[in-house]
């Protein structure tokens, strides 16, 4: 407060002629310059992201014309030739995302009703911010534990028990080298599980009280007060979650390029090396030659660019409900 | 029900037993998802520090990479270039973003602030690799070599939506009774956000800042090919320059023995001081709200 003392009076001026204030007057009071220099931040982001999806699509002019919608059906990925076909990233990057998906919502949703329907709220804060923590965790680094720790112990461990048990199934078959579609996913399940449990608790802890005491007052266990009550209230918000959580496995770069094993193939076993959008990018963008070749690598930005942004604007819209919630009380 | 319970409300009460077993197991189920998940960030930190602390010694803060196949050295390179490309992510991402997110806090409305609120969350949701593409087509082509500049301003996009969003939901939290109190003395609107407004929500804005430094400062996927990497000091701005995380990637994925060890200890000292920096905040957040209760 003592700093409000230190600025000037504001002048009277304003009273007398409101209309009738000159440009400089205007400028004195501070508010029109405020207003100019805030407004033109918020543009400079409208044009950053007006910018960028423009040179995305003016910079794959080239690849888009040669291949059209082709492009997105075929899977004949050769540089040397200068044949360009998206078609195997597209379904390395989907088949990892939604594998990722199905390890990680299950876990998330219960780790998110645990800490708010279960413990205590000293003990759900602690561990929630642990878990955000792991959020903070660099992909990087999860790609370097994926290369040096995951990757053994799926190989001696886990995969072996697979195949033993569902061996049977496509999708275990074949020789395990480590790098997988598998792999990739478990790594991709760890890093979205923390934006699933943290998005999911808050939904849940935003669940009005007289919606559990309703039932618990039927004399509900705290199980069915917590499956049949207050999930349902909250299911928007928890599919917003996990909307989010595949938008960013979908782009995530790092972490897959380290574990997927980068050969740009279609297979029905998951345990075999794949390819995804974002990674073919990382991998080949420094050393791709040839003006056809970088304009199918931007391209491919381009059709990643594109999905996370419909899976964003689904998630937004799942969210949009809960906000208004949020910000009536 | 009630009749039942009239008779005998031993026998028929509710919840029947087969009920009371479900409880317990779902119950314990759930818990046992929360283990598993922070026991994965135990486990990480775990052998992170194992890890990384064993391999790490002064050299490494000190010294120049030395060519593959020989060991020793270290990353004083990627150290100094992680801090410049974080310098300078700052100087474009904190004055746009947090700018931004006072318009849309004190000044917008209508559909022109949906608009920035929509893009904002558009641009917070692009992936880091495509940001990186961007950022090449942008700066690297026309200059036709890669630069800390590049880089620099990759980070920098990345800031801005966050600084945004923290910016607007902190000074949207200092209430309105302040914004009155400030115009009633006389004050002009202008006056009221520099001198009031933006002082009570300081604190959540440098916290924001800090927790965006701590997400951009592990960011790899945009810095491929715009600060690109180097082997040497890398002066000014103008050419490519190491960075912590591209140097953690390319020494994972290579096959020399000598340089996992140093992509451990690049990984340990990264992350030491992404958590350290994500718990002072943390820390000054709740110091902040404590205060504001009483």
């Amino acid at each position: 407060m003592a700093s409000t003392a230190t600025t000037p009076p504001a002048p009277s001026s304003a009273q007398d002629a409101p209309e009738k204030l000159s440009l400089l007057e205007k400028f004195k009071k501070g508010d029109e310059a405020a207003f100019l220099i805030t407004f033109a931040s918020a543009l400079t982001i409208i044009l950053i992201t007006c910018l960028l999806v423009q040179r995305l699509w003016a910079d794959s002019a080239l690849s888009r014309h040669a291949f059209g919608w082709h492009f997105l059906a075929s899977s004949d990925w050769d540089p040397v030739n200068d044949q360009y076909g998206a078609l195997p990233f597209i379904y390395g990057t989907v088949l990892t995302a939604f594998l990722a998906l199905i390890i990680a919502v299950p876990v998330g949703m219960g780790a998110a009703i645990f800490l708010a329907e279960l413990a205590p709220r000293k003990l759900s804060n602690v561990l929630t911010f642990m878990i955000e923590l792991l959020a903070a965790v660099p992909s990087v680094i999860y790609g370097l534990l994926g290369i040096f720790v995951l990757l053994p112990i799926l190989r001696d461990r886990i995969v072996p028990v697979l195949q033993g048990v569902f061996g049977f199934l496509p999708i275990f078959k074949g020789a395990f080298y480590g790098v997988s579609y598998f792999s990739a996913a478990c790594v991709l399940a760890i890093m979205i599980v923390p934006f699933i449990v943290s998005i999911s608790r808050e939904v849940l802890l935003a669940v009005p009280q007289s919606q559990r005491e309703a039932m618990m007052a039927l004399g509900a266990t705290k199980w069915d007060v917590t499956w049949k009550s207050v999930v349902p209230y909250a299911q928007r918000g928890m599919a917003g979650s996990i909307f989010l959580a595949l938008a960013r496995a979908l782009g995530e770069t790092m972490a897959v390029t380290m574990v997927i094993g980068n050969v740009p193939s279609i297979t029905a076993s998951l345990l075999s090396p794949g390819y995804t959008i974002a990674a073919v990018i990382a991998n080949e963008f420094t050393e791709a030659t040839g003006d056809l070749y970088v304009n199918a690598l931007i391209e491919l930005a381009l059709v990643l660019f594109a999905v996370t942004m419909i899976i964003n604007a689904l998630a937004r819209l799942l969210m949009l409900g809960m906000k208004s919630q949020e910000t009536a009380h | 029900m009630s009749r039942a319970r009239a008779n005998s409300p031993r026998a028929h009460a509710y919840p029947p037993p087969h009920k009371k077993v479900i409880n317990v197991v779902m119950l314990t189920l759930t818990g046992l998802c929360a283990l598993l998940v922070v026991s994965v960030l135990l486990f990480i930190l775990g052998y992170l520090v194992w890890n990384g602390a064993r391999s790490l010694s002064w050299n490494f803060f000190t010294k120049l990479p030395v060519p593959a196949g020989q060991t020793g050295g270290g990353m004083a390179n990627a150290i100094v270039g992680s801090a410049k490309l974080l310098l300078l992510a700052s100087a474009i991402g904190v004055p746009i973003g947090v700018l931004g997110g006072v318009y849309l806090a004190e000044f917008g409305k209508g559909w022109f602030s949906f608009a920035v609120r929509y893009t904002t969350d558009l641009l917070n949701g692009v992936p880091s690799i495509v940001i990186g593409i961007f950022v090449y087509t942008l700066i690297v082509i026309p200059q036709h070599h890669f630069s800390t500049l590049a880089g620099g301003v990759a980070l920098g996009i990345m800031m801005i939506p966050i600084a945004l969003r923290s910016t607007d939901e902190f000074l949207r939290a200092v209430p309105n009774t302040l914004r009155e109190g400030g115009l009633a003395l006389g004050a002009s609107k202008a006056q009221t956000v520099v001198t009031v407004i933006i002082p009570a929500a300081m604190q959540g804005i440098v916290t924001g800042i800090m927790l965006n430094l701590a997400r951009v400062a592990g960011e790899t996927a945009p810095l491929l090919f715009t600060a690109f990497g180097n082997q040497f000091w890398s002066s000014g701005w103008n050419g490519p320059t190491a960075s912590l995380p591209v140097v953690i990637f390319n020494y994972a994925i290579s096959p020399y023995e000598d340089w996992h060890r140093q992509a451990w200890a690049a990984g340990f000292v990264l992350l030491s001081g992404i958590f350290l920096t994500n718990i002072v905040a943390r820390l000054l957040v709740s110091g902040r709200r404590s205060t504001s209760r009483s």
